[in-house]
């Protein structure tokens, strides 16, 4: 492997890809590499615009590293990628997208993930975008995860974004049954001229579903984001959503909180804050021997931890 | 040495500070008392340069720092507990004692220090300084910061206010160990007898001016007996 798609993998994945249980390795619209094991099945869709993981029911402690990358200017990578969890399952899965682009002409990834959570099934799901190159290309990625959560199911979801990625429009959608638990970590940082957008969209249908959904995110320079969240709660269900930005320089971050109680048992709280770095915050760290800027940093790194 | 002279500090046509000269000596151990709005908390933030005087010299060891900033102040060696410790949203206790010694330090080193300031330290150290905390909490733990530091010049803004279950014997204590370990200077701003028990000398500020500076013995029956009225309690301009 050459030394910028391992560089790609370094910043996408936590550990080397070979160490993972099951992987599968997709660049430039290809498969490159794929490992299967006798609990955890990958295949092909048949007409090539994915793959199907299929988890069997009981599988325990499972780590499945899903990894994209693009290293061709001009490339448009649409993917189709569909996670069978069978019951009692219990795996984590780590995918996302990193683009490297010196060249002229855009490159762009979409990634739709399908989440299929059978009862009592619980994931780990960690997406990471990440996109360099000093070429006029842009670096665009499009997320999609759409997540059905059975009784009893739970999906955490960590997806980070902090370097890159000249564009990007996340939409998260999910439906979460009796007792399921939906729970998502957003991070962000946006510099230069960068546009992000994220969307969720929840639907609490079962008694006792829940869901938590916390944004961190930062936006420096002229770039702009747009958070936006419909939690809708149908039965006896608890939804909370956090959205926290830092802005600075010139950006611009915009939040669109809803929340839609349709039953007089459903608990919906929203919460959003933007704002400048509290001036209070740098005082602090300064009296600690920081510098204006080291605080800055610091402050930021932890917002973004 | 630490010598204020003539400060002057003015805010919405009113005189904070009017014209204060002070000097503070090495190895001593001063507590600033006087009512609300007497201008205690402003001095403070003034010798750490969290404010700027509108007129006047700070000089350190004959040294005019008057324009330094806070972080180069830090850097000579000052410190600063802030009467309302501040929270930070993804910073952990950990992170925060690591800056404030300014090296990579083991956890076990950090563990030491909270200890210090009476929390248990495996429960706190990777918490964030965040809101939840107690109040008491977050107070030890700007305490621990400056006890990290280990300045030449320790100024704390009303430690005692929030200190639930700690005893005023271990935050005397904690004085004590700061001031021992540099041979510096201890300022402390308090309104508690028994924290001005241990000054060596105690400074009474009242409308932005020094009315007073004496020994610990003469100055507290001065106030305690004779002046009760004028001490006040809670946040100070």
């Amino acid at each position: 492997m050459h030394k910028v798609e391992k560089h790609l993998l370094d910043e996408l994945l936590q550990d080397d890809i070979e160490k993972a249980d099951v992987y599968n390795l997709r660049q430039n619209g290809h498969l490159v590499k794929r490992k299967e094991n006798p609990y955890i099945h990958i295949r092909s869709k048949e007409d090539g615009s994915g793959i199907d993981i299929e988890v069997l029911p009981d599988t325990l402690f499972g780590v499945i590293d899903i990894p994209v990358i693009i290293t061709e200017s001009g490339l448009t990578d649409i993917v189709y990628n569909d996670f069978y969890i069978g019951k009692n399952a219990n795996v984590t899965i780590v995918a996302g997208c990193g683009i490297h682009n010196h060249a002229e002409q855009s490159s762009r990834h979409d990634g739709i993930h399908r989440f299929f959570l059978e009862e009592n099934a619980k994931v780990r799901y960690i997406e990471r975008h990440y996109a360099e190159g000093k070429g006029e290309g842009k670096k665009v990625l499009n997320p999609t995860t759409e997540v059905s959560l059975k009784k009893n199911a739970y999906l955490m979801m960590d997806t980070i974004q902090l370097k890159g990625v000249d564009e990007s429009v996340r939409l998260t959608k999910a439906n979460v049954e009796d007792g399921a638990t939906l729970v998502i970590n957003e991070k962000i940082l946006t510099s230069q001229n960068q546009k992000a957008t994220t969307d969720f969209q929840v639907v609490l249908r079962g008694g006792n579903a829940s869901c938590h959904v916390v944004s961190r995110s930062v936006a420096r320079d002229n770039s702009y984001q747009e958070f936006s969240s419909n939690i809708i709660g149908k039965d006896q269900c608890y939804g909370h959503v956090e959205c926290d930005a830092i802005i600075q320089d010139k950006a611009r971050v915009k939040a669109i909180p809803e929340i839609d109680a349709q039953s007089v048992d459903a608990n919906l709280v929203h919460e959003a804050t933007i704002g400048k770095i509290a001036g209070s915050q740098l005082v602090k760290l300064m009296t600690l021997g920081l510098s204006e800027k080291e605080a800055e940093e610091v402050i930021i790194q932890g917002f973004l931890k | 040495m630490l010598e204020l002279i003539d400060i002057c500090f003015t805010r919405d046509h009113k005189k904070i500070l009017d014209h204060v000269n002070l000097q503070l000596e090495k190895e001593k151990f001063y507590a600033i008392t006087g009512p609300n709005g007497s201008g205690k908390s402003t001095l403070a933030k003034i010798i750490m340069g969290i404010e700027k005087p509108d007129s006047g010299r700070i000089l350190l060891d004959g040294i005019d720092i008057t324009e330094k900033t806070i972080d180069e102040r830090a850097k000579l060696g000052f410190g600063f507990a802030f009467q309302q410790p501040v929270c930070f949203k993804g910073i952990t206790v950990f992170d925060l004692l690591k800056i404030a010694t300014g090296k990579e330090i083991k956890k076990q080193e950090a563990c030491s220090i909270l200890s210090k300031v009476g929390l248990c330290a495996l429960n706190y150290i990777d918490r964030e300084v965040n809101n939840s905390l107690s109040g008491g909490e977050l107070k030890r733990i700007e305490i621990a910061t400056i006890l990290a530091r280990n300045p030449k010049i320790a100024i704390f803004d009303e430690p005692e206010a929030g200190i639930d279950l700690w005893s005023f014997r271990s935050l005397n204590r904690v004085f004590q160990q700061v001031q021992q370990a540099n041979q510096g200077i201890t300022l402390v701003i308090s309104h508690q007898e028994k924290i001005l028990n241990i000054a060596d000398w105690i400074i009474l500020m009242e409308e932005g001016k020094i009315n007073k500076i004496d020994t610990k013995n003469n100055m507290i029956s001065c106030i305690f007996q004779e002046a009760k009225c004028c001490i006040g309690g809670g946040s100070d301009a």
